[in-house]
């Protein structure tokens, strides 16, 4: 990554991430077409939700036939954390007008904001509407596109789960907090590690009394609070 | 089969409530500072996240008892850690992972 924030540099930045889109974005088109959604269906999720792996979950409640309210709660949960990173990002958009704010917020996704939490590490910090705006697009109709396809092909796969497609996130999640550690210069990598251990047994202790929709954001915020604590009294 | 209209009002009340969650802090930040202690605590978010989105794949929940670990997913995530430290590059991490998972499901 170099210290660059305009479009041909974002779309440079962001390519690696869009096969962890299409992997996941196939599977969730496979999966979906399998329980009964049409293809069109499948496609306005992806466009009008927008919501990553929070839509294998609405797709499982409307098998289930659960009420619209109980499936909208259910996203809210899973996707809290939408809350979190757009707070973080927020701050470095001060100075662009409202509405590139809201246009930067509805297209954020896990992987555009770990993505530009990254970049930052390079700029000095500072982030611009265009980098943000096009690594926001691509992932968009790279997810959009991708779910429609899953669902096309999902007539023809038999065993999807064979192809080990459902990885794909968690190798991008995993591939992203590394890149993280190595590039973030702002907190020593030991605190970091420390960190990381900390949330790792906070999350395994959560899984057993906090329903993972919670877990999430509550797991998140003690591992912040854990890092804060370690941070003042041994760094 | 799922009605049109039940799956279409679902997927536009879900859009909603996920636009909501994404575009309110940029509002309510647009004209705000928040406080330092608050930015501290948020400058841990980017690791925590991700540490928490892996985790919870390892393991499979039981409310009430210790979670099951998911051998398929920790054992894919071994060379996927691996192929990070080597490579640095997000490409060839998933693509390992992926090709991980599918040698591990034809074996075990």
């Amino acid at each position: 990554m170099t210290d660059e924030l305009d479009i041909r540099t974002a779309i440079k930045d962001t390519l690696p991430t869009v096969f962890g889109y299409i992997g996941i974005g196939l599977a969730f088109g496979v999966v979906s077409q399998s329980v009964g959604l049409s293809v069109l269906m499948v496609v306005l999720m992806s466009a009008i939700t927008y919501a990553g792996s929070a839509q294998f979950i609405m797709v499982s409640m409307l098998v289930s036939h659960n009420p619209v309210v109980s499936i909208m709660v259910a996203v809210f949960l899973v996707n809290a954390r939408m809350i979190l990173m757009s707070t973080v990002v927020a701050p470095y958009f001060k100075k662009d007008s409202m509405w590139r704010n809201i246009f930067i917020g509805a297209l954020l996704t896990d992987e555009s904001f770990a993505l530009s939490m990254n970049k930052v590490n390079y700029t000095d910090h500072k982030m611009s509407f265009e980098w943000f705006n096009t690594a926001n697009l691509i992932a968009y109709f790279t997810w959009m596109i991708a779910s429609g396809v899953g669902a096309l092909l999902g007539q023809l796969v038999a065993h999807p789960e064979r192809l080990g497609l459902d990885f794909a996130l968690v190798a991008m999640f995993i591939g992203l907090l590394y890149l993280q550690v190595i590039a973030d210069r702002s907190l020593a990598k030991s605190l970091q590690l420390i960190v990381i251990l900390a949330e790792a047994v906070i999350i395994y202790l959560g899984l057993i009394f906090i329903p993972g929709n919670l877990l999430l954001v509550v797991g998140t915020l003690l591992g912040c609070a854990t890092g804060v604590v370690i941070k003042h009294a041994f760094y | 089969m799922l009605s049109t209209s039940y799956v279409l009002l679902t997927i536009v009340g879900c859009g909603i409530v996920t636009l909501l969650s994404r575009t309110l802090p940029f509002v309510l930040l647009k004209n705000h500072s928040l406080p330092p202690l608050v930015v501290e605590l948020l400058s841990f978010v980017p690791i925590t996240i991700m540490t928490a989105l892996w985790v919870t794949n390892l393991f499979t929940q039981h409310l009430g008892h210790l979670p099951s670990v998911n051998y398929e997913n920790l054992f894919a995530s071994i060379p996927t850690v691996i192929t990070a430290a080597i490579t640095k590059i997000l490409l060839w991490i998933v693509l390992v992972g992926v090709v991980s998972l599918a040698i591990l499901r034809a074996v075990m």
